[in-house]
This record gives C-alpha cells, sequence and structure tokens, in this order.
C-alpha cells in the first residue's frame, strides 16, 4: 500500500486515530505532527490524581499498540496551514508533507480571559507542563487560590486544591450554580452543597472584572467591585477548538471543525476530523452538529473515522450507518464522583431523581435521569461507587434506544 | 491471550464492563475481577476494553 496519512494532533484522538487506522487495515506511512513535546498522555488527571500527587506525572503516557510502532511521530512541531486542495500540510519549521489522507485532531485550548491585570499567577489546565506549573504553586505553604469558572475543570482544580491544604479556595462564576449548564439545578444544587461541605467557598453570579497587583496577580477584582486576594488563580472558562491551521479552505470552522455523520470534513472523503475539535451531527439525538469534549469521543469518533478513510483510500465500500456514539463522562471531585451517560443536556427540561433523595438525604448517592419528549435521554449519577454502577444500569436503555426525531 | 490489570490503578470504573463483558465483571462489593488468559477470539473486545479504560490500566500481554 502506498501513500501517507497525515495526523495533525498528537494527544488521544491523534493516537487513536493512528491504531484505528492500522487496525482498519492501512499499511501505509502515517505522519503525526503535534505541537506538544510529549507522546500523547492522558490529560483527566491533570486536575485530580496527578496535581493532588497522588500518581506521578510519567503515568499519564498512553501506551501506544504495537500496530503503531512505525508510525512517524513529529513532536514539537506545529501545523500551521494546509491546503485542502492540493493535499498539503505546512508546518512550523518551514517543511510541507504532502498526503492522501488527512486526520484533523487538533483539539482544544483553554480559553482566556482578556480583562486588565498582570498574567503572572494565573494558570490554565490543559497540558502536562499547565498541571506541573500549578502543582508547584498549590504546594507552596499557606496559598489562597481563586478559580475562575464552575464548570468540571474548575470544580475538579477546586476540590484537588483542598486536598492538597491549601489556605483557601474560592469559585467564582457567573453562574447562580456550579456545572448547571450541563447538568441542570437539581444535581448543581447538590454539588454545591457537597463542595461547601467540604471547604470550598463560591463567589456565584458575578464575573471578574479585573486582576488586582504589579508583576503578578495578588487578588481579583470581581464584577460588583470587590476584590477576592489570590496568590494562584486558576481560569477554567472553557475552550476554543484548534482550528486556525485549515483557515483559508472554505470549511464552516465557527465552532471546532464541522463534520458530516461520518466525521468527514467539508465534503472531502479524505479528510476527517476526531475527538475534541470535531463538531458531528449524533444521529443517536436530534443530528444537530456539536462538538463533545468527552474522553469517550476521541475512541469513538477515531474508529468511525479510520474505517471511512481507509475505505476511501483503497476503494472499496465502507458500508457503515452514521456515528452515533453513546457519551460518556465522568468526574471526580473530593470523595465523590459523577457519572453520566447519554446527553443529559438534551433532556434539562425534564429531570427525575430515579434513585436516592437529595433533600432528606444531602450526602447519599443520587441518580438523575433527563428526558425529551418523555424519553431517558440521559443520567447522571452522583456519589459513591454504587451510584455510578445505578447508572451504568441505564446504560442499555440508552443504548437500544431508536433516534430521536429532528 | 493474556490480560494483566494494573490494581493500583484501577479504580473501578467498569467501562472494561460494558467492552468485554465476558472478560471484566463487577463483583457484589463492585470490585474488578476479569478473567486472566481469555481465548483468543476475545481480542477485539479486550483492545476495546483496554483503550476506553479511564485509568489505562489494563494491558495485553500476549
Ligand atoms: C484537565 C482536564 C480534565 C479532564 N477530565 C475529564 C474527565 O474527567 N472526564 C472526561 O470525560 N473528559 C475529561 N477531559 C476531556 C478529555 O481529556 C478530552 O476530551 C480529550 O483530551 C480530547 O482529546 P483530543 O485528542 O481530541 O484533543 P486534545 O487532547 O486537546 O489534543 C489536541 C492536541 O493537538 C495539539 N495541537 C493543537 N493545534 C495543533 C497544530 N496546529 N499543530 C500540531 N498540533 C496541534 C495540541 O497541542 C494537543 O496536543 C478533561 C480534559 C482536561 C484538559
Ligand atoms: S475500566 Fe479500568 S478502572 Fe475501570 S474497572 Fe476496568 S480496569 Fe478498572
Amino acid at each position: 500500500m502506498t501513500g501517507r496519512i497525515v495526523v495533525a494532533g498528537a494527544s488521544m484522538g491523534g493516537l487513536r486515530a493512528v491504531e484505528q487506522l492500522r487496525a482498519a487495515g492501512w499499511t501505509g506511512a502515517i505522519t503525526v505532527v503535534g505541537d506538544e513535546p510529549h507522546m500523547p498522555y492522558n490529560r483527566p488527571p491533570l486536575s485530580k490524581e496527578v496535581l493532588a500527587g497522588k500518581a506521578p506525572f510519567e503515568s499519564l503516557a498512553f501506551t501506544p499498540k504495537a500496530a503503531a510502532a512505525d508510525v512517524e511521530w513529529r513532536l514539537g512541531t506545529r501545523v500551521v496551514a494546509a491546503g485542502l486542495d492540493r493535499r498539503v500540510v505546512d508546518l512550523d519549521d518551514g517543511s510541507a508533507i504532502s498526503y492522501d489522507g488527512l486526520v484533523v485532531a487538533t483539539g482544544m485550548r483553554p480559553r482566556r480571559l482578556t480583562c486588565p491585570g498582570p498574567l503572572t499567577g494565573r494558570h490554565t489546565v490543559r497540558t502536562l507542563t499547565d498541571a506541573q506549573g500549578l502543582r508547584g504553586e498549590l504546594t507552596r505553604p499557606g496559598v489562597r487560590v481563586v478559580v475562575v469558572g464552575a464548570g468540571f475543570i474548575g470544580c475538579e482544580v477546586a476540590a484537588t486544591a483542598v486536598g492538597l491544604g491549601v489556605s483557601e479556595v474560592t469559585v467564582v462564576d457567573p453562574l447562580p450554580l456550579p456545572m448547571v449548564g450541563p447538568l441542570g439545578e437539581l444535581l448543581a444544587r447538590a454539588l454545591l452543597e457537597r463542595h461547601q461541605e467540604r471547604g470550598v467557598r463560591f463567589r456565584l453570579g458575578t464575573g471578574v472584572a479585573g486582576f488586582e497587583g504589579d508583576d503578578r496577580v495578588t487578588g481579583v477584582v470581581l464584577g460588583d467591585g470587590s476584590v477576592l486576594p489570590a496568590d494562584v488563580v486558576v481560569e477554567s472558562v472553557g475552550s476554543v477548538a484548534n482550528g486556525e491551521w485549515l483557515d483559508g479552505n472554505g470549511l464552516d470552522l465557527s465552532d471546532g471543525v464541522l463534520t458530516c455523520e461520518h466525521l468527514r470534513v467539508g465534503g472531502r472523503p479524505e479528510v476527517v476530523a476526531v475527538g475534541d475539535v470535531a463538531r458531528f451531527p449524533n444521529a443517536r439525538y436530534d443530528g444537530v452538529p456539536r462538538r463533545v469534549e468527552h474522553w469517550s469521543i476521541p475512541t469513538d469518533s477515531a474508529k468511525h473515522a479510520a474505517r471511512m478513510l481507509v475505505a476511501e483510500l483503497t476503494g472499496v465500500q465502507a458500508d457503515l450507518a452514521p456515528f452515533a456514539p453513546l457519551p460518556t463522562f465522568w468526574s471526580d471531585q473530593h470523595d465523590f464522583r459523577l457519572q453520566s451517560f447519554g446527553a443529559p443536556v438534551l433532556g434539562l427540561g425534564d429531570v427525575r431523581v430515579l434513585d436516592g433523595d437529595p433533600d432528606r438525604d444531602p450526602e447519599g448517592d443520587v441518580l438523575v435521569g433527563y428526558h425529551a419528549d418523555g424519553r431517558l435521554v440521559g443520567v447522571v449519577a452522583l456519589g459513591g461507587h454504587g451510584a455510578a454502577m445505578g447508572a451504568a444500569r441505564y446504560r442499555a436503555q440508552l443504548l437500544k434506544q431508536p433516534a430521536l426525531a429532528a | 491471550m493474556k490480560v494483566v490489570v494494573d490494581m493500583n490503578k484501577c479504580q473501578d470504573h467498569g467501562q472494561c464492563v460494558f467492552a468485554a463483558p465476558d472478560v471484566f465483571s463487577m463483583d457484589d462489593d463492585g470490585h474488578l475481577v476479569f478473567v486472566a488468559e481469555p481465548d483468543d477470539t476475545l481480542r477485539d473486545d479486550v483492545e476495546e476494553a483496554a483503550d476506553v479504560c479511564p485509568l489505562q490500566a489494563i494491558r495485553i500481554e500476549d
């Protein structure tokens, strides 16, 4: 087999793409270009076990499958442009690579706050380097931490910081409850209480107007003018897709890289997108293209996209049903876990407690179901191990379900 | 095929159970139990299980 597939992005999506290309029968050349200096590593522990020092940074590395051993890895190298008509990508070292197939796996980067103030002392958590820097600061004695953004990563970092024994942790968010966007009020309220019970403070319903300090940050100025003293600030205010290198090819890059129901990009059968960066319609739900920043997506999408791409390049019919993954997500905070199956966000209008009693037993396990048109579209468990197992019992039902009408 | 699970890493997520129910299961206490030398016909399932383990605790040794 001749020809070359270029994979842009050397994280989980890129690695899984490589492995799945080989599994799908591609024996031609594969070049992976990644701007981080590391081989692919696992991100979730960056805000949890590894930030806490319970697992070493070295434990993050994925073990690539043997079939991927002959792949060329160009690490510490960025793709700066692509000419999809000419089938070529340009790299930041001045070289260019021609391809027969291209996999877009460039993921996301943290969104940054643009309000005035010093940058030093302000952190994000996306890369190994980020987490190493943040861990160094959180382990200084007596630090006061302000986390901006009460989403999953912000709340995980806040919990980890409490566990590390920092002097205080405050989470700031303009929304009235943590994680309320994806989970809805019922669980968000329960989570707020559990976090407060474990020592996290919250300033909700107010945004950040600026940062105080000369060389490094000493305080966070809130929208109401009050100031939170801070030695360390963590910005966890969402993420931005790394798609700029695809500019100029007439693609829809408005929120990630738009794909068809087979993960193809711009109507080009030789270009596919996987992982966080892909905005794909999920045939299981309403067919509206969405990005899904869940750990399960790089693996699921790589499998589908690799089969499509290899079929195209070898001239055989792929015969695959449209991509229809069951989104799966977890988050560990303090001593509790959130475990989600399906698409809770599509059922926020009809949220029912399936198990547990969050009012009478605020520390107990809860299982919540999310419904659309009376039908279960997602479940989220909060609590210990038993709760997560309870959620898993609904997994088969969520998988069996026919697609919702558009 | 030989399956090894790093029990120091495993946090009983159970994702492997969905991927390869013939090889991995949860005992009554919610802890992982698995078949250490499953039949080779289950290789695809076990590879899938190794991929979806959030702690990357599963290794296949031939
Ligand atoms: C701190 C943290 C905690 C998380 N916790 C959970 C969790 O508990 N549960 C869960 O389900 N999910 C979690 N996630 C989400 C999960 O890790 C992501 O969904 C997953 O990493 C996505 O993988 P990806 O390969 O698509 O993208 P990424 O991991 O973002 O990889 C993209 C790679 O491409 C590189 N790149 C970008 N642009 C270029 C370019 N132009 N040229 C070359 N290379 C480029 C990037 O540097 C990066 O290495 C977490 C994420 C983070 C950051
Ligand atoms: S998926 Fe991984 S962490 Fe979960 S039970 Fe299986 S081996 Fe353990």
